[in-house]
């Protein structure tokens, strides 16, 4: 059984997928399938403050801010783990606030003011929070760690300004950075190593230290 | 070094630096974005352009036209390679099922059948979606469960140290299991799984004339690069590989993958550096995973509980060439029993290439097995722990006079049973209740051997007095950085602060490399030996008896004579290279690693969603050389297998051929919110037979077992006894409490 | 990702209109679902239209006592509001059960609102799906469908809808108010936003004409009871619901009750309501009437009768 290209082909073979098992010649086409001429890819200047520093870019619309830090401003720090908003590896601090950066586009982000991993601390001058996971070893492979210590950060901070979570017997009620408070706030990065138990540690000490 | 007696007292011993808990001296590195993973290498070779991969469409069949006009036309496209561009596969790498690329054929959803370079990375992955491809699909086999039953006995070896022949029979299993007073015949299945590390295949590959060079993610140097030579017919000495740091793999990176291949294939085309990540959603399909099992446990016992008959049968499938999951293999060696049957049989199938994930086999395999030894401990009325003690071995039960090198599981099912407060629980299922939670325990034993494998490295001490340590090694997030530097402090009486660890250049000496919980004891005990060679050039050159020098405290001292070891390198820097040779030393002596996993978990009696409260590991494994990062180790693992026991699956459309769930939202691993606090408890056995560390594996030992810990914590929780993982709520949904 | 031109409108006539007169543009406010669907070419757009600056983000009290939600509010902003933890905790319960963190500070009302589903089938290209390619078949129909709707579906499309916000909101019968391309309001109750598959191609989906935009969420004065949102899921955070159940619950017993995770809309019958004080099985009885489960997901409804009775428990629970 075969199915020819041309006209109304596309309803057939699917019906012929979905049957499966006999043999048959079919056609995959892109989503959408609808030839259209390659327009030239739009760009867009834009200035974005990153980690204190004011950067000044011309991008493709199609950029994403965790692209544009990763590959035009060489700050790799910030972590590509799913690109679909699935795992947290991007996570940066955007207007003081924890985002996914893959899921969001550099131009949505003109004049705003992003802090990455980079922005935190340096190897000689940690953030208290890097600190707290190299004595608590909340981390083995490192590549979900720039996103889990940012989002570490954050978490605290939302605790203190009483942000709400699921976790809460009384939602009207102030958070406090309990166990399980820290652990729901940071279950949108994901850490296959399984260094959560040690994480949760290292924030229990920044958070104590704080207190 | 000939490693071919066991270990006396040596350096190591001191343990003033090897065996503290240690900070990862890559930690400031990882904690602030600044250690560099493959694909952000952006200063290793200029001009980088951006590769995207375009996997199949179909699962099974070939490919009959491929248009590319469109896509080789749009914006910033600079090349097109497509599998159609090779008249036939190209050869298969090391442990490769399927071929990576080339040729028309299709063998599983999501191969590898293009890839498109570009200026931009939008560029390049907009482009790749108007390559226009037809198929004539072929039929599959997709169904485990289908095939099953025609499925032909199979031997196989996965990892290494989990080799196990078709069958294999001691005494006569079906006679004693006829006569046994108590037993147990149970089906387990176990779906597919997926590595799903954090970061994707990932490679850079850049050209000059002949050679090559990869930076990419890669658990396995030598292995990968002597593969690479093969896939792309270079000559190995024109091909280097670099990956010093690697994203997590869990056996997925153990062999060469598609990023690496289309890299290579790309920048030739393009005649420039070609970097690829490989987006998420193709991971699934294009690359390996965990093969589903269907498994069958006959335990015989007497009333006192010993086993007098174990049989043990796993079915599993792959593509043609594929092997087995070899699901069998500690049930050869956990528990004695004079009668004994393991089989496997493998069916020929058409998903995705089955291969290695951490604890090929055990991990499966004990998912059964230790739910089997609950089920028989609940038949005999007896303590699971105490029905594990009972059936202990130091001798290997298929071979009664090959000793286990050391075996301390008895001690590990005590002391976890007293640290945990296993007095309390109650033998009856279903009965302890807090609030709307059932609550319960359950334990299980963990099995996975100490594989010993060669493993060289190359020491040299600088002018100065720094001292830096060359080998092919990866660290995978296992702490390889650390207890290499460790070893190396150790040996050469320095601090850790004087060492500096590179890892993973193909240019260095070819190492165990990471996988079968390998690493650790293999590398630094390759380590060890350079270290020797390097203590005797530099006794020899201060003049120093190199049998009786000491090196400590930053000096070294021989009769009455001591001067700093800086001064050894004054008239230039020495270099010590050697490797570990370990001989026959696992074929006399049996060499594994045990545990005791106990768990606490509360299922919520309406909803049946289960939550783990508690979790303790007990392992024996032998010396641990860096009890900070083991314990890491071993809770990592523990949380792979909660994932394993209560989440994970691999969901598979039977009429299509794939994995349909084929993202981190489909397929779902544990989160922080599923993990409490986790205990892990070392015993301190060293073992002299394994290495001059006198150290063993542990990365996989954490995950072996703890499936069914959790498993039989649910039953006792629940009193539903659900054989079928991962346990999700549906399973057990309609055998709750009634509801009021 | 196709290539698109992108523009910040700076009034919501003007975005309406943008969105109106340029073929194939789209508004885009957080982006958390549109820039996944735009990596897959799943959602293709030519030309965005960037809402942040519409000053759609504040959250004010109406005239009649009830709160109007600005489309451009976060979900975590909406979620922390003192007034919405108070009078509506249902909204906030279903909000802070959904996605991340980091999602929930970015994602919108109006966004959340106009998810599109998250079944698998959707998201291959490769695969047949009536809402991404009609005509294409439903791949989830015969295939994988453990996640999928148990009513309201069709033979044509079985997708379950993702949001939790959108289920509390039913519950709390709001009402979307919109501005079309010509610059006229209009008001859309919350129960007819969504639209079932249907039996015809294209398989329904939102009520919004071309070019409408979404300004406000409207919530009616308080209804006072008390608030429970109970996700059931196979992780326990960061995931959808395989079924969820949003109730307001009075003192007496009675009150109102939505589903999430069983159809392709928040899931209410106001009919089944009066059947509370009965108890859990009795309201399912009369909400999933018709019900027409797949094999794989027959298992939601026992759940979701098993998941209100874990509800009522607890009203009864905290009113004794």
């Amino acid at each position: 059984m075969s199915v020819n290209e041309s006209g109304d082909f596309k309803l057939t073979r699917r019906a012929v997928l979905a049957a499966g098992g006999a043999s048959a010649a079919v056609t995959v086409m892109p989503a959408e399938a609808e030839p259209v001429p390659a327009p030239k890819p739009a760009t867009l200047p834009l200035s974005v403050t990153v980690n204190g520093k004011r950067r000044d870019l011309t991008l493709d619309t199609r950029t994403t801010l965790l692209d544009t830090l990763r590959e035009h401003l060489g700050l790799t720090g910030t972590k590509k783990g799913c690109d679909h908003g699935q795992c947290g590896a991007c996570t940066v601090i955007v207007n003081g606030t924890r985002i996914n950066s893959c899921l969001s586009l550099a131009a949505q982000h003109h004049g705003d003011e992003v802090t990455t991993i980079e922005g935190l601390g340096t190897p000689d001058n940690l953030h208290p929070m890097q600190a707290a996971f190299i004595k608590h070893d909340g981390y083995q492979c490192g590549y979900c760690t720039p996103g889990q210590i940012c989002s570490a950060v954050s978490v605290l901070r939302e605790i203190k300004a009483g942000v709400p979570s699921h976790v809460q017997a009384d939602i009207t009620a102030a958070p406090t950075a309990t166990n399980i408070e820290m652990r729901e706030r940071m279950s949108g990065n994901i850490c296959r190593c399984g260094a959560y138990s040690n994480i949760a540690e290292a924030m229990a000490e920044v958070a104590e230290a704080r207190a | 070094m000939k490693f071919d007696t066991p270990a006396g007292q040596n350096p190591i011993d001191q343990l003033k630096v090897v065996g503290r808990p240690t900070s990862r001296v890559d930690g400031p590195r990882k904690t602030t974005g600044t250690a560099p993973y493959a694909y952000e290498r952006h200063n290793v070779a200029p001009n980088q352009a951006y590769g995207y991969i375009l996997g199949a469409g179909v699962a099974k069949g070939r490919i009959v036209r491929m248009d590319i006009s469109e896509a080789k036309a749009a914006p910033g496209v600079v090349a097109v390679v497509t599998t159609l561009d090779f008249p036939a596969p190209l050869p298969l790498g090391l442990a490769n099922i399927a071929h990576l690329f080339g040729g028309a054929e299709v063998a599983h959803y999501h191969q590898a059948i293009a890839v498109v370079v570009a200026e931009t990375f939008e560029q390049a992955r907009a482009a790749s979606t108007l390559i226009h491809t037809e198929y004539a699909r072929a039929p599959g086999k997709f169904d485990l469960a289908k095939e099953a039953p025609d499925a032909p006995l199979a031997g196989g070896s996965r990892g290494g140290g989990s080799g196990t022949p078709p069958i294999d029979r001691i005494g006569d299993f079906a006679g004693a299991f006829a006569v046994a007073p108590v037993k147990i015949d149970r089906t387990y299945t176990t779906p597919g799984e997926s590595h799903a590390m954090m970061e994707p295949f990932a490679t850079i590959a850049a050209w000059e004339g002949d050679k090559l060079t990869l930076w990419t993610s890669n658990q396995m140097i030598a292995w990968s690069k002597s593969s690479l030579a093969k896939i792309l017919s270079v000559r190995p000495e024109n091909i280097r590989l670099d990956s010093p740091f690697i994203g997590g793999g869990f056996g997925g990176k153990l062999f060469v993958r598609a990023d690496a291949v289309c890299a290579a294939l790309a920048a030739k085309t393009a005649r420039r550096p070609v970097k690829i990540a490989m987006q998420r959603p193709l991971m699934i399909n294009n690359a390996t995973h965990r093969p589903a099992t269907i498994q069958r446990v006959q335990l015989g016992a007497n009333q006192d509980g010993r086993l007098t008959a174990i049989a043990h049968a796993s079915t599993s499938g792959n593509l043609p060439d594929g092997e087995p999951e070899t699901a069998v293999s500690q049930t050869k060696l956990f528990y004695a029993a004079p009668n004994r049957e393991t089989y496997m049989k493998l069916a020929r199938m058409d998903l995705p290439e089955g291969n290695a994930m951490r604890a090929p086999g055990e991990a499966p395999g004990l998912m059964a097995l230790e739910m089997a030894m609950d089920e028989l401990a609940e038949a005999l009325n007896m303590d699971p722990v105490e029905l594990r003690v009972v059936n202990d071995t130091q001798f290997d039960p298929e071979k009664p006079n090959r000793p286990f090198s050391e075996r301390h599981f008895v001690e590990c099912l005590r002391t976890g049973a007293e640290k945990f407060g296993w007095s309390r629980r109650n033998p009856k299922p279903g009965l302890v209740r807090d609030g709307k939670w059932l609550v319960g325990m359950g334990m299980a034993g963990g099995f996975r051997n100490n594989i010993l494998t060669k493993s060289a490295a190359r020491i040299r001490l600088e002018k100065g007095g720094r001292l830096t340590v060359e080998t092919d090694m990866t660290d995978i997030g296992t702490g390889t950085y650390t207890i290499l530097a460790q070893t190396a402090a150790e040996m050469m009486g320095v601090g850790l602060d004087a060492v500096t660890v590179v890892l993973g250049d193909s240019d260095f000496p070819a190492s165990a490399g990471s996988g079968g919980q390998w690493g650790a004891n293999n590398s630094t005990a390759g380590l060890y030996a350079a270290c020797l060679k390097l203590r005797e050039a530099i006794a020899q050159r201060l003049g120093f008896n190199p049998t009786d020098t000491i090196f400590s405290d930053g000096k070294v001292t021989a009769g009455g004579h001591s001067v700093p070891l800086a001064d050894a390198a004054r008239g230039g820097a020495l270099v010590g290279e050697d490797g570990f040779d370990p001989t026959d030393m696992s074929k006399r002596w049996q060499q594994s690693t045990f545990a005791a996993h106990f768990v606490e978990v509360a299922v919520d009696s309406y909803t049946g969603e289960t939550r783990i409260r508690r979790m303790l590991a007990v392992c024996d494994a032998g010396r641990i050389l860096n009890p900070k990062a083991a314990r890491s180790q071993v809770i990592g693992a523990m949380t792979m297998g909660a994932g394993a026991a209560l989440m994970e699956e691999l969901a598979v459309d039977t009429r299509f051929g794939l994995f349909i769930n084929h993202d981190l939202a489909g397929y779902e691993v544990p989160v922080h919110a599923d993990i409490p606090h986790q205990d892990v408890i070392f015993l301190d056995h060293p073992d002299d037979k394994s290495s001059p560390m006198k150290a063993k594996g542990v990365g996989e030992l954490g995950l072996c077992g703890v499936g069914a810990a959790i498993a039989n914590a649910i039953y006792n929780a629940t009193g539903v006894r659900v054989r079928d993982y991962p346990i999700t709520l549906d399973k057990h949904l309609d055998k709750l409490p009634a509801i009021a | 990702m196709k290539s698109f031109t992108y523009e910040r409108a700076k009034t919501p006539r003007d975005a309406a209109a943008a969105v109106a007169r340029t073929p194939g543009a789209k508004f885009l406010a957080g982006g958390t679902n549109l820039l996944d669907l735009m990596k897959l070419e799943i959602e293709t757009p030519t030309h965005l239209v960037d809402v942040q600056d519409l000053k759609l983000d504040r959250i004010e009290p109406t005239r009649d006592g009830g709160l109007r939600i600005g489309a451009f509010v976060t979900n975590t902003h909406l979620a922390a509001d003192e007034r919405v933890r108070r009078d509506y905790g249902v909204l906030t319960r279903a909000i802070v059960a959904g996605a991340s963190g980091q999602l929930r500070n970015k994602a919108t009302t109006a966004g959340n609102l106009l998810q599109r589903t998250r079944c698998p089938y959707f998201y291959d290209p490769n695969m047949p799906c009536n809402k991404r390619k009609p005509g294409s078949g439903c791949g989830a129909f015969g295939g994988f469908n453990r996640n999928h709707s148990v009513i309201g579906g069709s033979s044509l499309c079985i997708c379950a809808f993702p949001s939790d916000m959108a289920v509390a909101m039913r519950v709390l019968d709001a009402t979307v108010e919109t501005v079309r391309a010509d610059g006229s309001a209009r008001s859309i109750p919350i129960a007819d936003f969504h639209r079932l598959p249907g039996s015809q191609l294209p398989v329904g989906e939102f009520a919004l004409e071309p070019g409408e935009l979404i300004v406000a969420v409207t919530l009616p004065k308080p209804i006072g009871g008390r608030h429970f949102y109970q996700k059931v899921r196979d992780r326990s955070s960061y995931a959808f619901a395989l079924v969820s159940v949003a109730a307001v619950i009075q003192r007496d017993g009675t009150g109102r009750v939505a589903f999430g995770g069983v159809a392709p809309k928040p899931w209410r019958v106001e009919a089944a309501e009066a059947a509370l004080p009965q108890g859990a099985a009795a309201v399912t009885a009369a909400a999933f009437a018709g019900a027409a489960p797949r094999p794989d997901n027959a298992f939601k409804l026992p759940l979701a009768t098993r998941a209100l009775a874990s509800v009522i428990a607890q009203a009864k629970a905290e009113a004794a």
